[in-house]
């Protein structure tokens, strides 16, 4: 045990107690973003350390470091005073570090007991020793309190309880510390009080915890220390239970960047070109939604990840099926319409994993640019290609858009982040579409980017296409849309006009507030 | 001391500039410069236009059927039933070419066009149900083609009882089998023709691109507003079409139909896209680097024919290079991240 990084620590315990995991200047590069700048972070035995932050702050890059599942590309762990090397999820183990994370690492086809033992199993002989761990996995399920049966296929459990399956396998061994990202998400209030009562327990043995959450209300219960990152930097570290919300909010978006959202000075919006009646998808997560976006405007969709602004935007646009309700578009019936013939009809959607679901990585910015206009000019004639067409059109929008470099023939995978989701909005200025709706546009996107990102927006609305803004990103909401709705586990929580837009009034449904 | 510095500098340019040469065109020159070489050295007859014809001659059938295996590659899947379609459609096409010829015996003509139609009908009767199987019901490729390689082959030797068929008209075998025209065999005109048509659609029309967005991102290409489920569908008909046509040119070049050729297609047919750098993973590859894969195959067994290399062994270096090819794609894959252009 070594004492000499106390002072590192800005918070309110006494500098005696040593931090039990830290990390020194720890960066994290992918090609093309940096996740991680070079954070400082450090938990101390027995507390619950907050880590708080948008989407994209570097939260999750944290964790991952933190459990063994991912390696930084710079910086130091230290574990007890000693650095450590965590190669794998298994070696953090052997330092009692597990973590649950959001994406569940349970096998779906087999049971909640050997999923509880996977990697682990206890043997006999050189045979797993199933009496063990049939004995293991009820002792650990009762001390939990959670009413699982050891034999049931993970497959056929509810989300909340494959997240009771993924807290209690953290259990199994001797932890040290524990990584909880967002564990209350889809539990029930009973199941939350009841994982809060275990982790009073650890922490009065001395674990720590390292808790991501959005809810306020989580925080004051639980929390001792937050920490606040923005854009893979490390901001700030409160004291939880003095730190207001507000304060969290200013830290965690940051105001200095008042100056990168252009005027918006929109005319008054025309003919409606967008209305959603009462619209819902299967599986609740868009329920009885109704909505309209009118041409000229930028009507926003704030709420937290899940809450159901993108599946309702997906469902519209033909990318998730409708249970009922109807969409129309310029008074048009398009419910249930195939994307193809959305796009045809002049509705684009840009999703937000451009990665997964907007480019194609190893093809060509010109490809990827072109891709949804090749049945028109100046791409084709609508039978054959016309190359050189779409070399000068993609060249003319690469020079648009600021493209760097300005080389439209080199694959995507090749760009910054921010130059890739330039590739993928030229996209909407490669046909006249009357509606576009930008799912979450600055996700991993630099400063400067995120600028003419925005500019780009407000002009496309100026030249009257209805614009919709799907974010999570609070200032987006506030500086960028003319309306917005506010979505909260699957409904429209509600609607602020232009005058209502305020932190407060968005923030009131945005987050849980605590009784107020 | 200097000295040794000087060369280790230059072996390191030299070393960098094969590097970037690997990345950029992948490892199929490599291979077919060393191929030429070490044949060249093993057999005084390998060089010699006459052999190089040859390897032209016998390594059409293996081209087409790559083209299409080339399409389904493209799309991030494959086709392991080419080698069954050159079969059905051998068997087929040889049946209705000698019912028909034996009671019209003056139409040798009518008889041919016809039975080439059943052939080819045939085998893209097979490519439909894979894409039926693929596009519609999102079965994987792999099991899709496997079933259908077991079904095709089990109806070809049901038709056949397992015996060759014979009876087709003469003018099949002299015209398509070992006709030549200026010099050059018949089955090259035929797949000139193929692979000029194939390269103009993949590349000059935007449903050739969609091929490619679909192995790129599939949900991206849905997301774009391409039929991705036509698409797929389209790969497989088109895959089984071209493994048709070479199908009916072995049946002429065999003068029979039989139910056994083509068993090595699916193997060399992949072997021949993933050495010309068709990547396994979809969305990446060149028409004229897979007609240059083909040729390389055709070369290496001719060559391992006049060095007199036993044709068992033969199909342990066929399978050797398979491998190798993928080994070296993924090597190339980290280098590319290294080098960016």
């Amino acid at each position: 045990m070594s004492n000499g990084h106390a002072e590192t620590q800005e918070g309110t315990r006494p500098p005696a107690a040593s931090p039990l995991l830290q990390t020194k200047a720890v960066s994290k590069e992918y090609p093309g973003v940096r996740a991680l700048d070079g954070v400082d972070f450090d938990l101390l035995p027995g507390e619950v350390h907050v880590l708080f932050g948008e989407n994209g702050a570097g939260k999750s890059t944290l964790i991952s470091i933190l459990a063994g599942a991912n390696q930084p590309s710079a910086g130091q762990i230290l574990y007890r005073g000693e650095p450590v090397t965590l190669h794998s999820v298994h070696d953090a183990r052997a330092y009692g570090i597990s973590a649950v994370f959001q994406e569940f690492s349970l096998i779906p086809q087999m049971t909640v007991e050997e999923n509880l033992f996977l990697g682990a199993e206890p043997t006999r002989a050189g045979f797993t020793d199933r009496a063990r761990i049939r004995r293991e996995a009820l002792e650990i399920l009762d001390e939990l309190g959670f009413a699982l049966r050891p034999e049931q296929r993970v497959d056929h459990l509810t989300r909340a309880e494959q997240q009771m399956v993924e807290i209690a396998k953290a259990f199994r061994s001797d932890l040290s510390v524990l990584i909880l990202d967002e564990p209350t998400a889809s539990l029930t209030n009973h199941e939350t009080d009841h994982l809060f009562g275990l982790i009073g327990q650890l922490t009065q043995r001395g674990v720590g915890i390292v808790y991501i959450t959005h809810r306020m209300a989580e925080i004051r219960r639980i929390g001792d220390r937050i920490t606040v990152l923005r854009d893979g930097a490390y901001i700030d570290t409160l004291d939880a239970k003095t730190a207001s919300e507000d304060d969290l909010v200013r830290l965690m978006t940051g105001r200095v960047v008042g100056g990168i959202f252009p005027a918006l000075d929109l005319g008054e919006p025309g003919e409606p070109v967008l209305e959603i009646h009462n619209l819902s998808t299967a599986g609740e997560t868009v329920v009885d939604a109704s909505m309209t976006v009118r041409a000229g405007e930028i009507v926003g969709m704030a709420g937290l990840v899940g809450s159901g602004k993108s599946e309702l935007m997906q469902a519209c646009f033909g990318a998730g099926p409708i249970e009922s309700g109807s969409v129309l578009l310029k008074g048009r019936d398009i419910t249930g319409n195939t994307p193809r013939r959305n796009i045809r009809a002049g509705f684009l959607y840009l999703p937000a994993d451009r990665r997964n679901e907007g480019l194609m990585m190893m093809r060509s910015v010109r490809e990827n640019v072109s891709l949804a206009s090749l049945d028109i000019a100046p791409f084709s004639n609508g039978v054959v290609l016309d190359r050189s067409g779409e070399v000068r059109a993609v060249t003319a929008l690469a020079g648009r858009l600021n493209l760097s470099p300005p080389r439209i023939e080199r694959a995507v995978d090749h760009f910054s982040g921010g130059n890739q989701q330039k590739a993928m909005l030229a996209r909407s200025l490669t046909r006249a579409y009357d509606l576009i709706v930008f799912d979450e546009p600055t996700v991993g996107v630099d400063v400067g980017t995120r600028a003419s990102i925005y500019q780009f927006i407000v002009e496309l609305a100026k030249s009257g296409t209805a614009i919709v803004l799907i974010s999570s990103d609070l200032p987006e909401i506030l500086h960028l849309t003319t309306r917005a709705y506010v979505f909260y586990r699957g409904r429209v929580q509600a609607e602020l006009k232009a005058d209502q837009l305020t932190e407060e009034n968005v923030l009131a449904h945005f987050f849980e507030r605590e009784a107020a | 001391m200097a000295g040794n510095t000087l060369t280790a500098q230059v072996q390191g340019g030299a070393a960098d500039t094969v590097k970037r040469l690997f990345v950029k065109l992948g490892i199929l020159p490599f291979l077919l410069v060393i191929a030429i070489v070490v044949f060249t050295l093993m057999s005084d007859n390998f060089l010699t236009p006459r052999n190089l014809m040859n390897v032209l001659r016998q390594s059409v059938y293996l081209m087409i059927v790559s083209l299409g295996q080339m399409m389904a590659l493209l799309t991030g899947g494959f086709d392991l039933s080419v080698g069954t379609i050159l079969a059905l459609s051998s068997v087929t096409g040889a049946m209705a070419m000698a019912a028909f010829y034996a009671a019209f015996p003056e139409m040798a003509g009518v008889a041919i066009a016809l039975g080439c139609l059943a052939g080819i009908a045939a085998g893209v009767s097979v490519g439909v149900m894979n894409g039926v199987g693929v596009a519609f019901f999102n079965v994987s490729p792999f099991m899709m083609s496997l079933g259908m390689a077991s079904v095709g082959f089990g109806v070809a030797l049901y038709l056949t009882g397992g015996v060759p068929v014979y009876g087709m008209p003469q003018a099949f075998g002299d015209v398509f089998g070992f006709g030549m025209l200026f010099g050059i065999p018949a089955p090259v005109y035929v797949a000139a023709v193929l692979v000029l048509a194939l390269y103009a659609f993949l590349n000059w029309t935007p449903q050739g691109r969609y091929f490619y967005a679909v192995g790129g991102n599939l949900k991206a290409a849905s997301l774009s507003g391409i039929n991705t489920t036509g698409t797929l569908f389209l790969t497989y008909v088109l895959c089984a079409f071209f493994a048709a046509v070479a199908g009916m040119l072995l049946t002429a070049r065999l003068d029979t139909g039989e139910a056994n050729i083509g068993a090595s297609m699916p193997l060399e047919s992949i072997a021949a896209c993933v050495i010309a750098g068709v990547s396994l993973r979809g969305g990446v590859g060149r028409l004229e680097n897979v007609v240059l894969g083909a040729l390389f195959i055709g070369l290496v067994q001719n060559g391992m024919n006049l060095a007199r290399i036993e044709s068992y062994l033969q199909t342990v270096v066929l399978g050797a290079l398979l491998i190798l090819a993928v080994i070296a794609d993924q090597i190339r894959l980290r280098y590319v991240a290294s080098l960016k252009d």
